[in-house]
């Protein structure tokens, strides 16, 4: 189990690092596909298999599809990827690359001085039902405020969506006035 | 767990043998079927009831002219037409064909099954967008939205089957229904899901990605020779899926009178559902795309809403009684 988390820990940094540097959008999601993929693997070895399957389900499945769903209407050209690729010069990096080295140390230095915990194997096996008992148990109040997060994005869809453009065909254009003053007659 | 056995190999090649056997001579059996529910011959000059006609439909796609678009996105366009097929066959390691007879029997067999099919969904959007075609791109649109609302009911009304079998894996599913097939209790849950898997794997009644008349072919309009033909068995396997899993989770998978083996009664039974498929495609009008989507959010997504509740409600009722 052990060297099947390295193996998708590290196809999930490198698919990840590919999506930040990817000119094309398409390719770039195609990579966070990928990546949420390999992420799925790694709650699979971590002994979650539900949150593994949520993952491909929810994430890969269904967010990234509307984010290609929105990309695909804007009809991105060869002139976006010019345009991208002289936003993005190479010297940008040098700054949050410095500033992330930083932190990667620091990371490295707290797991080089914590205490190797027993390999995680069948004792933290996460199952359906357990996933269930916390989220309505312990942690009720966060299903109840990411319930109201989503009601106020659909109450905000809704919104948007609600003004109907009125079209009215060009033959019914001149005869409604003609319906009004007969119905009226 | 057990290791890889030969046994357990030779079920692995048993059933992508046997599926990609099966998607092939659905091709025969949809052409002579509709040409029976249309009161006309079908292909009849080939072979016996001119079944050869699959060995000429195949040998003509392996040798067509296997065209990439100048225009097109070539690695996004080459992967597309493989993602259908491996979604497909991974959706089949879950299900149990007869007792002892299944790849995997994960303990999330469902929502595996449920993941893959939402996978599925980048076939066509990214097949459509990387044609760099109007048609294609039209296509890959109305396939997008329409996957990704169908798959909200899909999974939903499948939660009623697992709130009664207490259980995500398949073969317990099936074992649950020793005393009553679940399409009595979920019939509601039956009818959507089978609306739902009509439209995830756009069928005819809803193949308003691909439809014919207003977008050539949809989003494999630029794809010829065998990549079109992975979309083309792609689809018949798709039927195969959904078939299969009305079978397992509304219809008593292997179960059945005992004078015939369990994997006989799949096999009829799964049979059963690939004729309505095709009846379906022979009878059916196509709605439009904006009736497909109000359809699908007024009136299916509440009646998968109440029924889930329904279900639930009733199961709490009786464990109250006991």
């Amino acid at each position: 189990m052990e060297i099947t988390f390295y193996i998708a820990a590290t196809v999930a940094v490198l698919a990840t690092v590919m999506v930040i540097t990817r000119y094309n959008m398409i390719h770039a999601l195609l990579y966070l596909v990928v990546s949420f993929l390999a992420v799925a693997v790694v709650f699979l070895t971590m002994g979650a298999p539900f949150m593994a399957a949520l993952e491909v389900i929810v994430y890969a499945g269904a967010i990234v599809v509307l984010i290609i769903f929105v990309i695909m209407m804007l009809s991105l050209t060869r002139e976006d990827v010019e345009q991208e690729k002289a936003w993005l010069q190479p010297k940008l990096w040098i700054g949050p690359a410095l500033l992330s080295f930083v932190l990667l140390a620091e990371l490295v230095y707290l797991l080089a001085i914590a205490e190797v915990p027993t390999a995680p194997s069948v004792a933290s096996y996460v199952d359906a039902q357990a996933v269930g008992l916390a989220l309505y148990g312990p942690y009720v109040l966060g299903v109840q405020l990411s319930g109201i997060l989503l009601m106020a994005g659909i109450v905000g869809a809704y919104h948007l969506g609600r003004q109907k453009k009125k079209v009215i065909h060009r033959f019914l254009q001149q005869q409604e006035p003609q319906k009004e003053r007969s119905a009226a007659l | 767990m057990e290791a890889a056995t030969p046994n357990y190999l030779l079920i692995i090649g048993g059933v992508l043998f046997v599926m990609l056997n099966v998607a092939a001579a659905l091709i025969w059996v949809e052409r002579r079927g509709l040409a029976l529910f249309q009161d006309r011959y079908g292909p009849n000059r080939a072979g016996p009831f001119g079944l050869l006609i699959v060995a000429a439909d195949s040998i003509k796609l392996f040798f067509k002219q296997d065209w990439i678009p100048p225009f097109a996105d070539k690695p996004v366009f080459v992967l597309a037409p493989a993602i259908v097929v491996v979604t497909v066959l991974m959706s089949f390691v879950v299900i149990p064909f007869a007792p002892g007879i299944v790849v995997a029997d994960l303990n999330i067999g469902l929502l595996f099954f449920l993941a893959m099919s939402s996978m599925g969904a980048y076939s066509i959007i990214l097949g459509g967008w990387a044609s760099n075609n109007k048609y294609s791109l039209l296509g890959a649109m109305r396939g997008a939205a329409q996957m990704i609302s169908y798959e909200v009911f899909m999974g939903l009304s499948l939660m009623g089957v697992v709130l009664m079998a207490g259980s995500f894996s398949l073969s317990e599913i099936v074992e649950a229904q020793r005393g009553m097939w679940f399409f009595i209790p979920q019939i509601i849950g039956f009818v959507i899901f089978f609306i739902a898997g009509i439209a995830e794997t756009h069928r005819l009644p809803f193949d308003i990605p691909e439809a014919e008349s207003e977008l050539i072919a949809g989003f494999h309009s630029e794809y010829s020779g065998m990549k079109f033909g992975m979309f083309f068995i792609g689809e018949y396997m798709g039927i195969t899926l959904i078939s299969c899993m009305i079978v397992t989770l509304f219809f008593g998978g292997w179960l059945g009178p005992d004078f015939l083996p369990p994997i006989v009664w799949f096999i009829l039974k799964t049979a059963f559902f690939l004729g309505i498929f095709i009846l379906l495609r022979a009878s059916m009008p196509r709605p439009r795309y904006d009736q497909l989507m109000e359809y699908g959010w007024k009136y299916l997504l509440p009646l998968t809403l109440l029924n889930l509740i329904v279900t639930a409600g009733v199961l709490l009722w009786m464990r109250e009684g006991v």
